[in-house]
């Protein structure tokens, strides 16, 4: 099976994060950078699919040069080879230009099965796996939490706020996953080593057939026209309970009329 | 006034969900709200009037049911060819979000997502990284399709009488392939939903056990909140996943946030940091929760949450 996952690097969500003041894109230079963590849960659910059903697992990145290094992080986990997209004139780009960029370089790589995670923790949008089904005309079975591939059909469980959904395609298909889908491995030592001779292929827009007016800034269908920090919340009263501290909380909710 | 496309969230048990309301209000701002309900418009068409929907358009029928969001993608690009509205509301949640971006590639449109409020010209309110930013955006091709988060404005209502209009849903086969073949309810009883209550009530890891999140649960009845749960709390295994408030799990917005047992590790925090009022008990003096509530209890939260539930029953 050729199944491929799609692997974003975003600035630690752990950190402070902001916007560059002169473009408004998201500052990659202040954050210490990581995969985003959900696209883990893909990598892994990748693995095991390669593991039951055989087949060759390929990360692919759309990112500036400095993703390189969690495509070898990816790589480290186990896939076998890696497709960087990368472009200046990316910089800049919006949701609907990212799916037109991803699809094309999914249409070059023919794959049975996209993973993906099922949002990035900076833009949280969560709308990629449906986008490139839309373009690529193939099924997309999004926010999954347990996956069951059987011969060319797929089956996943996807948690909705009444309960659970069962939804089925046939492959090719996208499948986005959450974090309740597996527990992902930590790449072994020699899974580091191994991943420094792995093949990654690079791409630029001009291999995908996309002229650059329709990407980046130049091309992006939304705007940035303003970015500011919201101030911290400030604490308010803290006490300690001292027997009592039960009958306090209800009587700050009884004056915030909560009760 | 064009018409502004509201994209009616609901479900069987609850009727029309109170983001739908929200998106109603919203969209009076943008011009004249217009309601697109999937499945059967009647039971929910008088309460979509209350909030302003001057017209319902009510697409039915197998195709839009059984397929997982593409043939609701498809029915709603049709109207927006036919009737050219000046705005398409989503709600940012799975579903809507998933319509949005389907939407946005079948237009070749912009589109923003997790909207907490818009403006006469469409400029946009986003709310970002974990609510340490605020950012304003505007789409620059097409209309706006804006997904908006629930509880970002109160509902008001405006009573009018809707036309109902139905809509032939006539769907690709290509929005056809992936086909829901079971729907689970799981029981969450009389509670609000996660997202659309005014009170959420959370237990974190201090909260020990399963068994234990009884406490949890009593007071969220008390207070006629919804019950979450921290992350910690969800990995051991204490509460359900649909629960969980956080980076990885629901964001919600409520008057009034209550954390139990819950550290406030930034994780967290993305998912409640805009919650109006935040109330925090934990035993750990030096917790981050405390340095967002506005009013924390350091101790015990099997002391401190029974003595406050026994104090709202007398009150009661």
């Amino acid at each position: 099976m050729n199944i491929v996952v799609l692997v974003k690097q975003v600035p630690d969500s752990g950190a402070e994060r902001a916007l560059s003041p002169g473009d408004f894109t998201v500052e990659r230079a202040a954050a210490g950078n990581v995969i985003n963590e959900m696209d883990e849960y893909a990598i892994e659910e990748a693995l095991r699919v390669r593991e039951a059903h055989g087949g060759e697992v390929t990360v692919v990145t759309m990112g500036p040069a400095a993703a390189a290094e969690s495509i070898r992080k990816a790589l480290s986990m186990g896939p076998d080879q890696a497709v960087h997209v990368s472009d200046e004139a990316l910089h800049g780009s919006c949701a609907v230009a990212t799916s037109k960029v991803l699809a094309a370089a999914l249409g070059t790589l023919n794959p049975d099965l996209v993973l993906c995670g099922a949002e990035s923790t900076d833009g949280r949008v969560q709308v990629m796996a449906h986008m490139l089904a839309e373009r690529l005309g193939v099924a997309a079975l999004t926010g999954a939490r347990k996956l069951t591939v059987d011969g060319s059909r797929l089956t996943v469980e996807r948690q909705t706020d009444e309960g659970y959904e069962v939804v089925t395609a046939v492959m090719p298909a996208v499948v986005s996953v959450w974090d309740t889908i597996n527990e992902p491995r930590y790449p072994s030592f020699k899974g580091i080593m191994a991943a420094k001779k792995k093949p990654v292929r690079a791409l630029a827009l001009a291999d995908l057939g996309i002229p650059a007016d329709q990407v980046g800034f130049v091309g992006a269908s939304s705007e940035v026209v303003e970015f500011a920090k919201r101030p911290p919340r400030s604490a308010g009263t803290k006490i300690v309970d001292e027997g009592d501290g039960g009958a306090r909380l209800v009587a700050f909710l009884a004056a915030e009329k909560f009760v | 006034m064009a018409e502004v496309l509201v994209v009616v969230e609901a479900s069987p048990a609850a009727g029309v969900k109170k983001v739908t309301l929200e998106m109603l209000t919203l969209a009076r701002g943008l011009g004249s709200p217009c309601a697109v309900v999937f499945g059967d418009a009647a039971a929910l068409t008088d309460r979509l009037g209350e909030y302003g929907a001057e017209k319902v358009y009510a697409a039915s029928g197998e195709d839009v049911q059984d397929y997982l969001v593409a043939p609701k993608a498809t029915v709603v690009a049709g109207l927006v060819r036919s009737v050219r509205p000046a705005a398409v509301l989503l709600a940012s949640t799975q579903e809507g979000k998933e319509i949005a971006g389907r939407l946005a590639v079948k237009l070749d449109n912009g589109l923003l997502t997790d909207v907490v409020g818009v403006e006469a010209d469409g400029t946009a309110t986003q709310v970002i990284f974990a609510g340490s930013g605020v950012v304003k955006s505007r789409v620059t091709r097409g209309l706006p399709i804006v997904t908006v988060r629930p509880n970002s404005v109160p509902a008001q209502p405006a009573p009018v009488t809707p036309v109902v209009e139905q809509v032939t849903v006539s769907v690709a086969e290509a929005d056809k392939l992936a086909r829901v073949v079971e729907r689970v309810a799981e029981a969450r009883g009389a509670r609000p939903e996660l997202t659309e209550a005014s009170i959420v009530v959370s237990g974190g890891r201090g909260v020990g056990n399963a068994d234990n999140f009884a406490v949890v649960e009593e007071l969220a009845d008390l207070l006629g909140g919804a019950v979450g749960a921290s992350r910690a709390a969800v990995d051991a295994g204490f509460y359900p996943h649909q629960f969980q408030v956080g980076q990885t799990g629901k964001t919600v917005s409520p008057q009034l946030y209550v954390a139990l047992g819950i550290s406030g590790a930034i994780q967290h925090r993305a998912g409640m940091q805009t919650s109006k009022t935040i109330v925090a008990v934990n035993k750990d003096a030096e917790a981050p929760i405390f340095e967002l509530a506005d009013f924390g209890v350091v101790g015990d939260l099997f002391k401190v949450v029974p003595q406050a539930t026994d104090e709202i029953r007398k009150r009661k």
